[in-house]
């Protein structure tokens, strides 16, 4: 059993708390306490990003992030490193884009991530038709690929998706692209009973969580919540990095409150 | 017929799960489409009537006699309504978004061409459009900015990155994410996921059959070479689609900006490795980390860091030859075609243009050569003018 499949068959909570931050944001260092501040606060699970010149799966709070995080000179490795320093703590999985890896190499990206300790890797422009190959590296080292359903997904894709599933099933609340939002779409118990109704992974739910409340509304239905563009702005509003590592251990100890 | 996914390695379709259903719907409908008969007679009654096809094949004598040698021929593509080949597409993919009941139409645009094409294909069906353009873009091509907005289309400014082209591909991909199921995302090149890139090749194509057709009639033989420049490539897969099985030469140009080794400039295939960029594997300008670079062209339609999946599989086969020519040789063209011949090109063509004056001594009097003149430089004549010290 993979540590995914571990900490979520092992939990004593009714969703898991999964926040995101882009990796090296708002600079390596900075980054290394807030998220001393995900552990502090509850998380279960730290979703990393690397950081990419053009994250088109994401809204504007995260691209201002990697963007940041660029200008900061943060490489892949940067990120490795990072993740290697919290991975004996609690599991880690980078969320990279395709040619990250593929600039890389996938083999080694794939090693260098296991060398680190990463449990598993989300890549979001890479659907599952054009994942084979991308699949059997990460089993081999033995890194879970992390695959997407949409709310737009058939119901023949989310069986081609659950049956090269790993770790969790990454569920897109909307179709759109990350960032808070101020409704959760009322078709998402229906959308994760239709990804229910053919897999028995993990559910976790991403894109758009940014209350308490919403977060517990996901937890009545989903196996994690992921929560990531609504601590980027709550660092980038802070200004000062102290405020923020408060600001986000509070925010997501309440979410945890209501998620148990 | 089935619509190719990849071009020997390169292509396929690396978007988000989200987008992926939405790119079976429009396979399924193009390849419906394709063969239906009345669909045809539409889309050809649009590219005589509205669009004024076929471009004329111009035999430029006084342009030959200046470099000395070649019969040189002009596809008239500029001649073409709202000044550039890119309406040939957007015709095409606005039928292909009224049959699936799209109801509203984004794009993205670098030089505006493609901007404008869509907006005014969007009037004409009656639908709503946005059209994502780079700050940078917005600067250099306000006449094109203008003439989207007459044409009622939304202009959205993008700040982020380059702000040139490929951020614009980024925002209208965004755009396109969030608003799937009632939107249709016209892209304006040979790129982006498949069946995107042999969707625009298709509609494309017309310049290529008109010119063989008009070729054989006025020479009766084919041409020994054909010209286009390559940005994202859609002119030059256009043209060079109908002659890939013939003894013909085929040439690609890129711009190489400021010089190849200075960093600013855009040639994608002769210094970029492959990697993934707006949905599909090509030939990227990308750092070591896969980081994608800032292309850098005085031509914002070549202002591009990547290529269409096709044109770096021609160049991996070596059917198609790739070369380049800067800013600077460009700009001579651009001013050369305009005294010669009385055709102002458009700067992305003025490319292949300078590439022609540039190897000049490498074409004989038997040579016949068909240049893409794929655009009219009506847009580019005030940055031309600052550039050449005209106006200040």
């Amino acid at each position: 059993m993979s540590r995914l499949e571990q900490l979520f068959r092992e939990r004593q909570k009714k969703s898991l708390l999964m926040p995101y931050i882009t990796g090296g944001y708002p600079t390596v260092h900075e980054c290394r306490h807030l998220l001393e501040a995900f552990i502090a606060g509850g998380a279960d699970m730290i979703e990393m990003g690397v950081p990419f010149s053009d994250p088109l799966a994401d809204g504007p709070v995260v691209q201002a992030s990697t963007q940041k995080a660029l200008d900061e000179g943060v490489t892949p490795d940067d990120v490795l490193a990072i993740a290697a320093g919290f991975s004996g703590r609690l599991p880690v999985v980078l969320l990279v884009y395709y040619n990250c890896v593929f600039a890389y190499g996938q083999e080694r990206f794939a090693a260098a991530a296991a060398a680190a300790g990463v449990a598993g890797l989300i890549v979001p422009d890479l659907p599952v038709d054009e994942a084979d190959e991308f699949i059997n590296i990460c089993r081999s080292r033995g890194l879970d690929p992390v695959l997407l359903v949409a709310p737009t997904s058939t119901a023949e894709r989310i069986r081609m998706i659950a049956a090269q599933a790993s770790g969790f099933i990454y569920c897109v609340s909307v179709a759109g692209v990350t960032g808070a939002r101020t409704s959760l779409s009322d078709q998402l118990p229906d959308f994760l009973g239709r990804v229910r109704a053919v897999t028995s992974a993990p559910l976790a739910v991403g894109f758009g969580v940014s209350t308490p409340e919403q977060a517990a509304m996901v937890a009545e239905h989903a196996d994690g919540v992921i929560i990531g563009s609504k601590l980027i702005s709550m660092v980038a509003d802070a200004g000062d990095i102290d405020i923020a590592v408060k600001a986000v251990e509070s925010f997501l100890s309440q979410v945890n409150e209501v998620i148990k | 017929m089935s619509t190719p996914v990849r071009f020997g390695p390169y292509g396929g379709r690396y978007v988000p799960e989200t987008v992926i259903p939405a790119l079976d719907e429009l396979t399924a409908a193009y390849e419906r489409l394709r063969g239906d008969p009345g669909f045809q007679a539409q889309l050809a009654e649009l590219l005589k009537n509205f669009v004024g096809r076929p471009t004329p094949l111009y035999l430029a004598e006084r342009l030959g006699a200046r470099l000395g040698g070649p019969r040189v021929y002009l596809k008239r593509e500029d001649l073409a309504h709202t000044g550039a080949h890119k309406i040939n597409n957007t015709v095409g993919q606005l039928l292909l978004a009224v049959e699936m009941g799209k109801r509203r139409i984004i794009a993205e645009t670098g030089a505006g061409q493609h901007g404008v094409a869509t907006a005014t294909s969007a009037a004409l069906f009656g639908l709503p459009c946005a059209i994502y353009m780079g700050e940078k873009d917005i600067a250099r091509q306000e006449l094109n900015v203008v003439r989207m907005k007459l044409l009622g289309a939304e202009v959205i400014p993008v700040a982020s990155g380059s702000r040139t082209l490929k951020d614009a591909m980024n925002d209208a991909i965004r755009d396109w994410v969030t608003n799937v199921s009632d939107t249709y995302y016209v892209i304006g090149s040979v790129a982006g996921p498949a069946p995107y890139p042999a969707i625009v090749r298709y509609f494309q194509s017309v310049i290529g059959h008109e010119a063989r057709e008009q070729i054989l009639a006025a020479e009766n033989r084919f041409p020994t070479e054909l010209i286009a420049c390559v940005g994202g490539g859609s002119n030059a897969m256009g043209l060079f689609s109908a002659f890939l099985d013939e003894d013909v030469r085929l040439t690609g140009v890129e711009a190489a900006g400021e010089g190849l080794d200075t960093g600013k400039h855009g040639a994608s295939i002769e210094r970029g490795r492959r990697g993934v960029l707006h949905g599909s594997l090509s030939y990227v300008l990308q750092d070591a980390y896969g980081q994608i670079l800032e292309a850098h062209s005085i031509s914002a339609g070549l202002d591009y860091p990547g290529v269409g999946p096709e044109h770096s599989f021609l160049h991996d086969e070596g059917r198609v030859r790739y070369d380049s020519v800067t800013d600077r040789e460009a700009l001579n063209a651009f001013t050369l075609l305009s005294g010669v011949e009385g055709i102002i090109p458009a700067l992305e063509s003025a490319h292949a243009i300078a590439y022609l004056v540039k190897h000049a001594d490498r074409f004989s009097r038997d040579d016949l050569v068909i240049v893409n003149l794929s655009g009219r430089g009506d847009k580019d004549v005030h940055q031309a003018a600052r550039v050449l010290g005209m106006i200040s």
